[in-house]
């Protein structure tokens, strides 16, 4: 079953179109990945799912049309997103913004329980619980914006180069831990990176975008075992 | 001594208005990071309301609390009317949007209620409750009033989610329209309660100065000094700078400078912080690593 589903997909900045027909789709449960270099158009893809930039084509999430929908609301059908340099509320403290992860959400109690579950996942950030977010290392932030994403009790969960100006150790944990979310919270994933070797271990499927368009597709495994795709597009 | 006495707390009341007043363009400053040079206007208009329902029968209280409510919706109003459709422009096209405003509320209130000058009732009774030597009825309620109010703008931003996704739209719209704040009508909601706010410091004010269109011109002047004395994003601030600034000037106009230097004293003190310590008193400089 599909969760997403995106067909002829076209996005502008203004006057300049950055996405051109773009199809994809996510299954249930599943973590698909968007390759490509700079400029390829991956954050724009994401931007588009939330309706943060122009759009035309159609966006179906769980049956239902998405696009046309404002950005606000694109949250309450249960897709979170990570954005590009992880929109940390910096001047609020590490709780408050996760409290804010949850600001759609009713059931206060609950979301007290996940508040728990997130300080038992990243035991860092109940150490700082007080502290203002905007003190905390990159690697913590990054932790944060995941977490504040997930306290949406996502469906999807959109994930805009969570290794981006990290240490090599502390990816290696992040992803770990995005692996856990996966298996354990059944939260599906749509995942944006430079690094296509971490992102081909962690995907089960893969679209590869070149000046906003998709050139190629298929299982994550096939195309990390396909030595001419790597050496063409990946450059490693 | 007793004089001087009598100065310290007819500034700790003029204080009091001043913090609020201060108080309501933080309000502003927090949901948008602007500052409303028109605040000043709408809460004399807003007293001219309370002025004519009071004059029309209406007993004070329900006036009062009528005016708040007006004042809200009003604010609310004005920001979904004239302040939306320049949401995204720059800083520069808002300014002179709130500088339209001022002009606009100014001239209404001298057409629809003339400038002669009105006396506007006090609610409270011409004998302090306590202390009736040093203090007047109406400056013990007026700071009463202000601390209520103070008190309750402090606990909504702290403690309610409402008040959190507020300052959240503040600092990061970009970043609360993602976890689905409705980020335009935070704005609305603060400008209805910066109204609000403002409404209660005009009707505060006017048994003291006087009601007349340009009565909060010079307290406006007061108000800023008081919220940059505070640190412009710290409401306790605006109120313990608005109460400084009464009791200094009541102490430097009656023994230093004199009277007419009262008001250069807060230009100048706004100047000086803004030189040498921006973020105020009791402001946090924010920090962020990249």
């Amino acid at each position: 079953m599909k969760l997403l589903d995106v067909t002829n997909l076209n996005a502008w900045y203004g006057p300049n179109q950055v996405l051109f027909d773009l199809n994809f789709d996510l299954k249930v449960g599943g973590i698909t990945t968007i390759l490509g270099a700079n400029g390829a158009g991956k954050t724009t893809t994401l931007r588009a799912v939330c309706q943060a930039v122009q759009t035309t084509g159609s966006i179906t999430f769980i049956d239902k049309r998405i696009d046309g929908k404002a950005t606000e609301d694109i949250v309450r059908v249960g897709i979170a997103h990570v954005p590009d340099g992880r929109g940390t509320f910096t001047a609020l403290t590490v709780e408050e913004n996760l409290k804010l992860g949850a600001y759609t959400r009713k059931d206060r109690h609950e979301v007290q329980v996940d508040l728990e579950r997130m300080y038992s996942r990243f035991p860092r950030l109940k150490e700082r619980f007080r502290q203002q977010a905007g003190t905390l290392s990159g690697g913590e932030q990054q932790m944060l914006a995941i977490s504040r994403a997930l306290m949406l009790r996502p469906r999807l969960l959109l994930l805009d180069e969570p290794s981006f100006g990290l240490a090599p150790l502390i990816v290696k944990e992040i992803f770990e831990i995005m692996r856990q979310i996966n298996q354990e919270d059944q939260v599906s994933m749509l995942l944006v990176e430079q690094n296509a070797a971490l992102a081909l271990n962690l995907a089960d499927h893969a679209y590869l975008l070149e000046t906003g368009k998709v050139v190629l597709s298929g299982p994550a495994a096939d195309i990390k075992a396909d030595e001419s795709i790597r050496r063409v597009y990946l450059g490693y | 001594m007793d004089s001087f006495l009598l100065q310290v707390t007819a500034g700790l009341a003029n204080g009091g208005i001043y913090a609020a007043v201060g108080l309501a363009l933080v309000m502003i400053h927090q949901a948008t990071h602007h500052i409303n040079f028109a605040q000043g206007e709408m809460a004399t208009f807003s007293t001219f309301i309370a002025w004519a329902m009071i004059q029309a029968g209406v007993p004070y209280w329900l006036a009062f609390v009528a005016t708040m409510v007006v004042s809200f919706v009003a604010g609310l109003l004005i920001q979904r009317i004239f302040l939306k459709p320049v949401e995204k422009a720059p800083i520069l096209t808002n300014v002179i949007v709130f500088v339209g405003l001022l002009v606009i509320f100014n001239a209404f209130a001298g057409w629809i209620f003339e400038h002669t000058i009105k006396s506007f009732p006090s609610p409270f009774p011409v004998e302090g409750m306590f202390l009736a030597q040093y203090f007047s009825g109406h400056q013990i309620g007026s700071i009463s009033v202000t601390l209520v109010v103070l008190l309750s703008v402090f606990c909504f931003f702290r403690f309610t989610p409402l008040g959190l996704a507020m300052r959240a739209a503040a600092f990061n719209p970009e970043s609360a329209r993602l976890v689905g704040i409705r980020v335009s009508w935070m704005l609305a909601l603060g400008w209805g309660m910066a109204a609000l706010i403002g409404a209660v410091a005009g009707m505060m004010i006017a048994p003291i100065v006087f009601l007349d269109p340009n009565m909060m011109a010079g307290i406006l002047l007061y108000g800023f000094a008081a919220a940059l004395l505070g640190g412009i994003d710290n409401p306790w601030g605006a109120v313990v700078g608005g109460v400084i600034l009464g009791v200094l000037e009541n102490i430097l106009g009656a023994y230093v400078i004199g009277s007419d230097l009262k008001l250069t004293m807060a230009l100048v003190l706004i100047v000086t912080i803004l030189i040498f310590r921006p973020y105020g008193l009791f402001g946090k400089p924010i920090f962020s690593r990249v």
